[in-house]
């Protein structure tokens, strides 16, 4: 049998009975009811609280912990600090991620935690961390990523040197890496430009937002053996991790995930996780450690901050001849920003031939980044198709029709190598220009913005199981997470491929002892990666109901087919026999021959990219510098929708995120380092009075590597938005803003610069 | 040791009995005492609705009520909002068919919140929704299939 990876079988003419319908998800139920386990919703007996203590310091040599005084507390049962972590080399992977997890030579943040406690209660956990004395020697700090580049600065750690990143490569610096990516000649490129743009923009740390906090469980045996009960988007990644901070071997630390309550990015790396391990050895019984909504601002991972310049040029027609950029990425005390994303995807989409980019990212006294939706890639964008847009308005041309003269066709070749099968760029173009909202007129008083973005999709190392029980139906062991309903997608593709309703299929994330490594539930790639390994599974399993079926018939196994469910002979010359169902023949042989069963574990390659042009309506208060979205539709390739309401979700939730990205939400530091909104009241995101319905326009251009079409949905809506909304903000007062978050007192000040220089528009 | 004080509830028609610390909230009585975990709690400050029950028929974020207050109080919450075992509230109905919920984390606030908007305002238009959901944070979503998972629970249960 051929691999699923050489010939997916995608057939643009199938009749697909399961595919393309909405089907009531299998978890749903139990999320309506309450009956849903979420990380905290978990209990043990004898289960033990665990709590944290934090740095209230950006930056802080730890001198000395003295723990003696809440050991002694009744109820106290274990206290964990940086002395109960295995030594990891500093800027190692696991060096760094230990000392985030729990401060060693230096606190680097405010929220660092610097100790923690497993006691019978809560109430006693936390008088405990009162009792913990912690001596700091304060240190100058950084945070704001330009400054942290400058001669001088505070450093972070001093064994970093980054060649060609700084003048003195001898020199300590807060530069992790310095990425420099070209193609043609820029300079040449600029030179055949009529019209050159060239803005500086920033954008402050945003968090990720998902309404649960981060929550364990850890038990330890005697015997090694670790159970962990988590939220996570990664439990093979975090198992691995854990092994390599722990020195625990991977077969005996076996993490089973929870109900997942939003992550976006945000759970792909643990927090509490080693802690609560930690605890638990040392008290000889279960931890949990729930983290609350300020340690999840504290100390979880808000994205990059960024500071950046554009430059672009074009012809009078409108043809991009060059782009350069200039670029630099916030990472937190650690690098893992993922920055390099965003030289690959900031232009792509667009075909220039000249292109010049160096990006940075560098470390500061805040939380250590994580990933979201599409990481470092959307608060980029911001700045790309605002120059776009100058370019389009200087050029007299529409904003589509500029955008649709550079639009990348089939079979493109990516500045980071790739070259592209079918895409729906320009289809999702010319439906945005053929749209109802495109061609209603702007209402007076308010602003329109049209933007673009791309995202790569992702594949990846994936294991899944299925099995064919005795009556016929299906259950699926999957090893990724379920960040939004990826479970019924998946279970109506094995559906799809089986010929049986989807209420014959159960799809169960199991723990990781009982599959094989699977990649973290990030980049777009569950659905169509597990869908991948599904589809194959099913095809393992329809060969061993064929051989059965011919075993039964005394018949060559060429001699019988599988179709709609159904094994039957391939033709009247075979004989004449009854066709059997999945349920007949496992009914018939499963005591006689074992069960039927499908595992695949391959490396899922063959994404198809993502596109989205976004249109925005907004209106902005010219006395309060309030934004409000008047309107929104998303246009969006999404190769085929198997779960078209699904897929809508997606894209809904992701531009309201980039709406709340775009407008409000931001990570505000004092003077001290400290985070000063740590907290849903102070860091505001969208409640559902700020924001109007998301209208989609969902394109369907197949992405043929698939069996069934299907390309990643879920990071490509956040991209175009907060571009989106800025050309609609600037569209509306006159002055297109540069600075992420456009909140009001930026947008006061730019409405006074308006009037001032004669074009402020309200 | 601080003494517990000891208090007697109703949650969804069913009398219950707990030892409280006296700074305990409700919500962390309902979850780690009680052990009814269907009300979740996102912030502990009021400001994300995940916690929203009802007490003696008002809507309130169970994270800023002590259980102490709570004493001989009438509690509803998500686990009392199916009718019969066998039956679903239309709003849990609609949010099913409707796609009302990703990940699932703010559903049950989000439906004892809409369950109380239901009782009052039968025929809400869309702004009166979304008004009374603002205290009710969704991340995943974007609001817009919540907004009409409600909107088509309303004009069903006003059909009766």
């Amino acid at each position: 049998m051929a691999s699923i990876l050489e010939e997916s079988g995608f057939n643009p003419s199938a009749d697909l009975k399961v595919v393309g319908t909405n089907p009531v998800k299998h978890d749903g139920l139990d999320k309506v009811t309450g009956r849903a386990k979420f990380g905290a919703d978990a209990f043990l007996p004898g289960m033990l609280v665990g709590k944290i203590l934090r740095s209230p310091h950006a930056h802080a040599i730890i001198k000395s912990i003295d723990t003696s005084k809440a050991e002694a507390l009744p109820g106290v049962k274990a206290v964990v600090t940086r002395d109960d972590f295995p030594e990891k080399a500093p800027g190692s992977g696991p060096g760094d991620m230990t000392r985030n997890v729990m401060a060693r030579e230096k606190a680097l943040y405010d929220g660092h935690p610097v100790a923690a406690i497993a006691a019978t209660s809560e109430r006693v956990a936390k008088k405990a961390l009162k009792l913990i004395e912690v001596e700091y020697e304060i240190l100058p700090h950084v945070i704001d990523p330009v400054e942290a580049m400058k001669p001088g600065a505070p450093i972070l750690h001093d064994y970093i040197r980054t060649k060609g990143a700084v003048e003195n490569e001898d020199a300590q610096t807060n530069v992790t890496e310095r990425m420099v990516t070209q193609l043609g000649d820029a300079d040449a490129g600029f030179e055949d430009a009529d019209i050159i743009v060239e803005r500086s923009f920033d954008s402050a740390p945003m968090h990720q937002g998902y309404i649960e906090p981060q929550a364990c469980i850890a038990d330890y045996s005697e015997d090694g053996q670790v159970e962990v009960w988590c939220c996570t988007q990664a439990p093979f990644v975090y198992r691995d991790r854990l092994s390599a901070i722990l020195d625990i071997d991977c077969n005996k630390i076996n993490v089973q995930q929870s109900e997942l309550g939003g992550g976006f990015g945000g759970k792909t790396g643990f927090y509490g996780e080693p802690i609560a391990i930690l605890l638990s050895k040392k008290a000889s019984a279960a931890v949990k450690i729930v983290l609350s909504r300020i340690e999840v601002f504290r100390g979880t991972g808000p994205v990059s901050g960024t500071s950046y310049t554009i430059k672009m040029g074009c012809k009078k027609d409108g043809t991009i001849t060059a782009a350069q950029a200039n670029m630099v990425f916030q990472s937190g005390p650690y690098a893992g920003s993922m920055y390099f994303n965003a030289p690959n995807a900031m232009f792509t989409r667009y075909d220039i031939k000249n292109v010049d980019i160096v990006a940075y990212e560098v470390l500061s006294n805040r939380q250590k980044v994580a990933s979201f939706r599409a990481p470092c890639v959307p608060q980029i964008v911001f700045g790309v198709e605002g120059v776009v847009d100058e370019m389009a308005r200087k050029i007299k041309m529409d904003p589509i029709d500029f955008r649709l003269k550079n639009a990348c066709e089939d079979g493109h070749t990516t500045i980071y190598g790739d070259t592209w099968g079918p895409i729906g760029f320009i289809e999702t173009l010319k439906q945005a220009k053929a749209s109802d909202h495109y061609n209603t007129p702007v209402k007076p008083g308010e602003g329109r913005g049209i933007s673009t973005g791309f995202w790569f999709n992702r594949g990846g190392e994936t294991a899944a199981s299925l099995n064919l029980a005795p009556d016929g139906t299906v259950t699926i062991a999957i090893g990724t997470a379920d960040v939004a309903g990826s479970r019924i997608s998946i279970s109506m593709m094995a559906a799809e491929e089986l010929g049986i309703p989807v209420d014959q299929v159960r799809v169960k994330m199991v723990d990781t002892n009982s599959l094989g490594f699977n990649r973290v539930t990030a980049g777009s790639r569950t659905t169509f990666s597990v869908g991948m390994v599904i589809v194959d599974s099913a095809r393992k399993c329809i060969a061993e109901l064929r051989r059965r079926a011919a075993e039964a018939w005394d018949v060559p196994e060429d001699g019988v087919i599988f179709e709609d469910g159904m094994v039957r002979p391939a033709s009247a010359n075979v004989g004449d026999f009854e066709p059997m169902s999945i349920a007949d023949i496992c009914k018939k042989t499963t005591m006689s021959h074992g069960a039927i069963s499908g595992h695949t574990e391959m490396n899922v390659t063959g994404a198809g990219p993502g596109f989205a042009v976004n249109i925005v309506d907004v209106k902005v208060d010219e006395n309060t510098g309030r934004t409000d979205v008047t309107r929104y539709t998303v246009i969006q390739d999404v190769g085929k929708a198997i779960h078209p309401q699904q897929v809508e979700g997606q894209i809904q939730g992701g531009a309201i995120q980039g709406v709340g990205w775009a407008l409000n939400e931001e990570y505000i530091y004092g003077e001290d380092g400290r985070l000063q909104n740590a907290g849903f009241l102070d860091y505001r995101m969208p409640v559902a009075s700020d924001v109007p319905m998301v209208d989609t326009i969902m394109v369907e251009v197949p992405n043929p590597a698939h069996p069934f079409g299907l390309r990643g949905v879920g990071e490509v809506p956040v991209v175009p938005t907060m571009a989106a909304v800025g050309n609609a903000v600037g569209d509306a007062i006159g002055i297109r803003p540069t600075s992420l978050p456009m909140s009001p007192p930026k947008l006061l000040a730019i409405i006074e610069q308006a009037k001032a220089e004669g074009v402020y528009k309200g | 040791m601080t003494k517990r004080s000891h208090i007697s509830l109703s949650v969804n028609g069913d009398e219950y009995e707990c030892l409280c610390e006296p700074d305990q909230s409700l919500v962390d009585v309902l979850r780690n005492e009680l052990e009814l975990t269907g009300t979740k709690e996102g912030c502990s400050t009021g400001d994300c609705g995940a916690c929203s029950i009802r007490l003696d028929g008002d809507l309130v974020c169970s994270c800023l009520v002590l259980a102490v207050e709570a004493e001989g109080k009438e509690i509803e919450t998500i686990e009392g909002m199916t009718p019969k075992s066998d039956e679903l509230h239309p709003l849990q109905r609609h949010f099913l068919e409707i796609n009302g919920l990703q990940c699932g984390i703010c559903t049950p606030g989000i439906l004892v919140a809409a369950k109380a908007l239901l009782e009052k305002n039968p025929d809400p238009t869309e702004t009166e929704i979304r008004f009374w959901l603002a205290g009710n944070l969704c991340r995943c979503t974007g609001y817009d299939k919540i907004i009409r998972s409600v909107q088509a629970a309303a004009e069903e249960m006003r059909k009766g």
